[in-house]
């Protein structure tokens, strides 16, 4: 048995620290396989599905596709004009063809952190492996799709995604499920390496479903000169999501910044946070996370800093919109300093939209409806997400047509 | 000046406002006539924005008593986007930010079609780059009340008010801001707000009237009545014997 079996076998029990405890044996692990299909010609509620979490089936906008449905992967494919420059393909395949990939399997992340990532060791179900190669600029985005079609299935993917010195890489990720399933649980770990002077730009989408659980497990290693970029946005209700990604800044002047948009809607529980910890001199962070309740859903929104090496700085910004008496947000921003020469600072504010805010637009000539409206899409500006501008207009839309409908 | 139907562009008759139980205009009768431009002196707090905040019906400005007739039309109890449906714009003294939701798009809305927003931010010094910053975060004081402006311009309002447009602008802007406003009401009605009347350097105004206490205890030319109100200050205004008495 290998090392992390044996790791992962004494944390099978192991209840997270935050969220709320799930049994995770009460998911099937019965998949059906599917075979190879182009993402061209998947089936027409597949290919709805993963559009509105960002993935297209037309191929021609993205230098690379990985597609996961379930337990299998149904394609994986480079652009040809990109082939040499990056890399797209399960981690299974990934570990088969590189010896290499030991150094970056369950490095950024432990396989007995909790039960989930016992899980994800012990009944493991593919996920993808992105690298860009080193000095390559890869121009356009590569897009990745963990599809669920199953109800009350478990997937439990681990990724690996690797920026080699010099590299620029775009990515966007979509989870999503078939209309059909109603109930299930995903576990995705994800373990980042950005290398000097590479600079990574991650986008992930959620659309889950009312009684879905989801409890993502992700770490970033940032070194020399390397910059992190992490967006997420989580737009449809969820039974409970936790995840608390944590960046390292080990390089000298690494920069990390993590974007998060999350919108809870019905009985939705959110906690989600990030962590940063800057061990690089020099290393630079920013959090920006913006909440958004409304009927009954409960938000938590971590942040945590931690300054361990001289000339590091971060900030942390926190804000949440409350739209509904029987939702509620606790926002939880957290700063550590362990040297004198760290700099660490917080703001976080939570409210409802403010009255000054609707009448402003209505003596524009908004109806206090289309102000609302209007209030809450700019609450949800995508623009914070630093995208490239095709890539922001797409998401803009998705983004968009859920705030059109939260009031 | 009277045309022979509706003559008036703004009446309002024995208007009594309070806000949170403290009453902040009390017996307000004022009337513009269509193609006139009134101003609007007072002192600090003597309930000029008030007015202008009942005028648009800020639901937290409590009317008492009197009614609010635009061009004929009672508006006394509509909400305000119908206010401004039927042609009254405004440029506020203060704003509230709006992270996300930009210039850009309000003067979309205001203008109901595609505009040159660019150009139409030139005629206020603005940087066409304000099109696409969120509103009022970050602007300076100057910049706040050159994008008022602006909004009002780009809505072309039949009856437009100016709370303060002078105040915090620097000389340069202030005759870029005094000419818009202008060139704007010249064809229209308005009402402009001031408590140092340096707008009254770039546009021209019919009449005047000095408010103290919630009241309107004075009307005439506006050049006589600020000269008098640089002379000799509002103080002088309340010992005034021509001063209009509460009833």
């Amino acid at each position: 048995m290998s090392k992390s079996k044996e790791t992962a076998l004494k944390a099978k029990g192991k209840p997270a620290a935050l969220g709320p405890d799930l049994d995770v044996g009460r998911f099937t692990r019965d998949a059906k396989t599917w075979g190879y299909c182009p993402v061209s010609s998947l089936p027409e509620d597949i290919a709805r599905r993963s559009l509105a979490v960002g993935v297209r089936a037309d191929e021609g906008e993205r230098a690379g596709t990985y597609f996961q449905i379930d337990h299998s992967t149904v394609f994986q494919k480079i652009q040809k004009k990109f082939e040499g420059k990056t890399e797209i393909m399960s981690t299974k395949d990934a570990l088969e063809k590189y010896d290499w990939m030991e150094d970056y399997w369950w490095k950024v992340v432990s396989a007995d952190a909790d039960k989930y990532t016992a899980l994800a060791e012990l009944e493991w179900d593919r996920g993808y492996f992105i690298r860009a190669l080193e000095g390559q600029k890869i121009t356009l985005p590569l897009q990745a799709c963990l599809f669920i079609s199953k109800d009350n299935l478990d997937q439990n993917v681990h990724n690996v995604i690797i920026a080699e010195p010099n590299s620029e890489i775009q990515i966007i990720t979509g989870c999503t499920v078939h209309p059909n399933v109603q109930r299930g649980l995903h576990v995705g770990i994800s373990e980042f390496f950005i290398k000097e002077w590479a600079k990574l730009t991650f986008t992930m989408i959620h659309n889950w479903a009312q009684n879905f659980d989801v409890r993502p497990r992700t770490g970033a290693l940032v070194e020399d000169n390397a910059t992190f970029v992490t967006n997420y946005v989580c737009l449809n209700p969820v039974k409970s999501l936790q995840m608390y990604p944590v960046a390292y800044c080990k390089g000298e002047n690494s920069r990390a910044r993590f974007t998060s948009i999350l919108y809870g809607a019905g009985d939705s529980y959110l906690d989600v946070g990030s962590k940063t910890v800057l061990q690089g001199t020099g290393s630079r962070a920013e959090v920006i996370a913006r909440a958004i309740a409304l009927d009954r859903a409960r938000i938590y929104s971590r942040g945590l800093l931690v300054g361990e090496k001289e000339d590091t700085k971060a900030h942390l910004e926190c804000r949440g919109l409350l739209l509904s008496d029987d939702a509620f947000i606790h926002a939880i921003p957290e700063l550590t300093a362990k040297v004198q020469g760290t700099e660490l600072s917080h703001e976080a504010a939570v409210g409802k939209i403010a009255e000054e805010q609707i009448q402003y637009l209505m003596a524009r000539g908004f109806s206090e409806l289309e102000a609302q409206s209007l209030i809450v899409r700019g609450f949800m500006d995508v623009g914070i997400l630093g995208l490239p501008k095709a890539l922001e207009t797409e998401i803009k839309r998705i983004v968009d047509t859920t705030a059109a409908a939260a009031i | 000046m009277a045309r022979r139907r509706s003559p008036s562009a703004l009446k309002i008759r024995n208007l009594s406002v309070e806000i949170a139980g403290k009453k902040v205009l009390d017996g307000v009768d004022l009337e513009v006539l269509r193609g006139e431009i009134h101003v609007l002196f007072g002192p600090n707090g003597s309930g000029k924005t008030s007015l202008m905040m009942s005028i648009l019906g800020f639901p937290s400005y409590r009317i008492l008593s009197g009614e609010i007739l635009l061009n004929g039309t009672d508006i006394t109890n509509m909400s305000i986007n119908e206010r401004v449906k039927l042609g009254i714009g405004i440029a506020f003294q203060s704003s509230p930010t709006i992270r996300g939701v930009k210039l850009g798009d309000v003067l979309r809305h205001l203008a109901g079609s595609k505009i040159d927003g660019a150009k139409m931010a030139g005629a206020v010094n603005l940087d066409a780059e304000f099109l696409n910053r969120d509103l009022n975060v970050g602007f300076s004081g100057g910049e706040l009340r050159r994008s008022e402006v602006l909004q009002v311009l780009v809505q072309r309002p039949s009856f437009a008010i100016f709370d303060e447009p002078d105040s915090g602008v620097d000389v340069e802007n202030l005759e870029v801001v005094g000419g818009a406003i202008n060139n704007l009401l010249k064809k229209r009605s308005g009402l402009l707000i001031t408590h140092q009347g340096y707008i009254l350097r770039y546009v021209e105004a019919d009449k005047a009237h000095v408010m103290l206490n919630g009241r309107i205890v004075c009307s005439g030319i506006p050049t006589k009545i600020l000269s008098q109100i640089m002379k000799r200050g509002y103080k002088w205004c309340e010992k005034c014997p021509k001063a209009r008495r509460p009833h």
